[in-house]
């Protein structure tokens, strides 16, 4: 198929899979941000781990919602409200294919990875865990995979146990095989780090949390834009990502969880929309999922998430993680020829992500003067700052990449750090 | 590049590198710390205080060049000035980042602090410029609460 009828493709939402060598110059037009320029240089966007760019797919699909679907769902007998039903339902199934889970029904649309964080320390804490219980973090987390059960922890006693990580910023599964217990009832670890990269062993984990009687919760914040992922292959209990680092909108993320957990599980919030019937005297609650989307959702966030999971899935999750991994090891291999820069964290199976220091610079000065340069990076502690006290450092400067993302961009970065030194050297 | 020589003069950088008065001082000395938690930045400011002077002023911790700039100079600029005066110069500096308006009273009460001007063009980075003045503040007021910028 001719690039340009592909592209067109793409936008109208189709599902594009070619078997072809992954080009980002193929579907860099898609992106309308990519063509724009900032202090009058090429914008080389090098901070995906934060958000990613958004095709004009997504765009689309989010204005044609509001142009000529917006009603809200659930309750209209309309026409509209129809259509807007059907398409925030065919959303939720759009998500349920992508992480191949069994039913649609185990699909809460959420605001995003925290908000599914909140949703399952608050409403599966409070019914599941007791005073000398113990949840197993690790080392590697987002604070938003530490926050929310620190906070069960002041309310239910339970405690939390940490798994250390080594000098290469890989979990010490030793350590985590000791910290399991019966006293266990949770396991909450990232899939992929957002400071480090660090692939985490997932499906291993969860296998041995379960063997100890205690679920699993795997954060996919950072794994879902790079890897291809399967639910019931994992056999997470609960699996959490936030649909902006996906290329998606923000505000809009996803809660798997198990049917029948999921419908053990008190409600988190309440309003309309979460119940059966409403009584002064008694109210009882819809099933799931809607028992967890109270009050009117994000109709046109979900519709865009749909549009880029339709538009990553037509390029192919495989050929993304190829894509990547063959920039990653370009990137790797150009920074680590920058005298004085020191990468952070080496695991031996990492995303597309790479944390470094530099000797002569501070990471906040080095994203300031590689901003100047057209080259946003991601500078300070990555909201991980266990991750920055095992390395004894207040802050990296990140470079985490996306399919789009190109050589040129890498070669834009190494260029801005000899700025860097020319100007604090 | 105009925009990150001036961020970055010369004289900025050469204290980011060779930071003066960069030393603890003994616990009878007020101190108090201060946290930039954006970049991580740590520092911590002692003032020595006789009859509504500075005698001595030290910072240690670390920072990015702005802010380990911004505390050396200003270890410098007030050793030796009464706290009136150091309300003064606290005041034109911070308005000297924020709103670049200055008189020229301003000026001669800044000095050397002028090249501090340039931050004013990195909104984001005006923090790090002024995390070692709200520190001396905490010190002096005798708060024990850690400052923060953001």
């Amino acid at each position: 198929m001719a690039v340009k009828s592909m592209k067109s493709a793409r936008n109208r939402g189709e599902v594009v899979v070619s078997s072809s060598a992954f080009s980002p110059d193929d579907i860099r037009g898609d992106f309308p941000i990519l063509q724009t320029t900032v202090h009058g240089k090429r914008l080389a966007y090098l901070d995906n781990a934060a958000t990613s760019q958004k095709p004009q797919a997504v765009i689309a699909a989010m204005t044609r919602y509001y142009n000529s679907q917006n009603a809200n769902i659930h309750r209209g007998v309309y026409e509209l409200s129809m259509e807007a039903t059907a398409a925030y339902e065919a959303a939720r199934d759009r998500v349920r294919q992508f992480i191949n889970a069994a039913d649609s029904r185990e699909v809460v649309f959420v605001r995003g990875a925290t908000e599914a964080i909140n949703l399952v320390a608050t409403s599966w804490g409070q019914a599941n865990v007791r005073t000398g219980d113990e949840i197993i973090l690790s080392t590697l987390e987002h604070h938003s995979n530490i926050v929310p059960w620190q906070m069960l922890a002041d309310r239910a006693g339970v405690k939390l146990r940490v798994i250390p990580i080594n000098e290469a910023g890989e979990l010490c599964m030793e350590e985590y095989e000791k910290l399991l217990s019966p006293r266990t009832r949770l396991v909450a670890i990232t899939h992929v780090s957002n400071a480090l990269g660090t692939i985490t062993p997932v499906q291993r984990m969860v296998r041995m949390a379960h063997a100890a009687g205690a679920l699993a919760l795997v954060d996919g914040a950072q794994s879902v834009p790079h890897l291809p992922i399967d639910v019931r292959d994992i056999d997470c209990d609960f699996f959490v990502f936030s649909g902006h680092k996906i290329c998606g909108p923000t505000g809009i993320g996803v809660l798997y969880g198990r049917q029948a957990i999921l419908q053990a599980m008190p409600p988190y919030q309440g309003g309309g929309d979460m119940i059966e019937t409403v009584s002064f005297a008694k109210t009882t609650y819809a099933p799931v999922p809607q028992k967890f989307e109270a009050g009117t959702p994000n109709i046109s966030g979900a519709l865009g998430l749909a549009a880029a999971l339709d538009y990553v899935c037509g390029i192919g999750m495989d050929r993304i993680g190829s894509y990547e991994h063959q920039l990653l090891r370009y990137a790797q291999e150009k920074l680590s020829q920058v005298k004085g820069l020191k990468i952070v964290g080496t695991a031996a199976e990492k995303a597309a992500v790479i944390s470094f220091v530099l000797s002569c610079a501070h990471p906040h000065d080095v994203g300031t003067i590689l901003d100047g340069q057209g080259v946003a990076i991601r500078t300070g502690h990555h909201c991980c700052q266990p991750v920055m006290d095992h390395y004894g450092i207040p802050a990296t400067a990140r470079v985490s990449l996306a399919f789009y993302n190109t050589r040129e961009d890498v070669d834009q970065l190494v260029q801005g750090l000899q700025t860097v030194k020319e100007v604090l050297g | 590049m105009s925009d990150l020589r001036e961020l970055y003069q010369e004289v900025i950088l050469d204290h980011a590198k060779h930071p003066r008065n960069f030393h603890a001082m003994p616990d009878s000395v007020r101190a108090a710390d201060g946290h930039n938690p954006l970049c991580g930045d740590r520092l911590k400011v002692f003032v020595q205080v006789e009859d509504g002077v500075i005698r001595d002023i030290s910072f240690t911790g670390s920072g990015c060049a702005i802010s380990t700039a911004s505390a050396s100079m200003m270890t410098e600029a007030l050793k030796g000035k009464s706290l009136l005066e150091e309300e003064a110069i606290f005041k034109s500096f911070h308005d000297l980042l924020t709103t670049g308006s200055h008189a020229t009273e301003d000026e001669e009460l800044l000095g050397k602090l002028e090249v501090f001007g340039g931050v004013r063009e990195f909104p984001v980075r005006v923090k790090c410029a002024t995390l070692a003045w709200h520190t001396l503040q905490a010190a002096l007021k005798g708060s024990a609460e850690p400052v923060k910028t953001e």
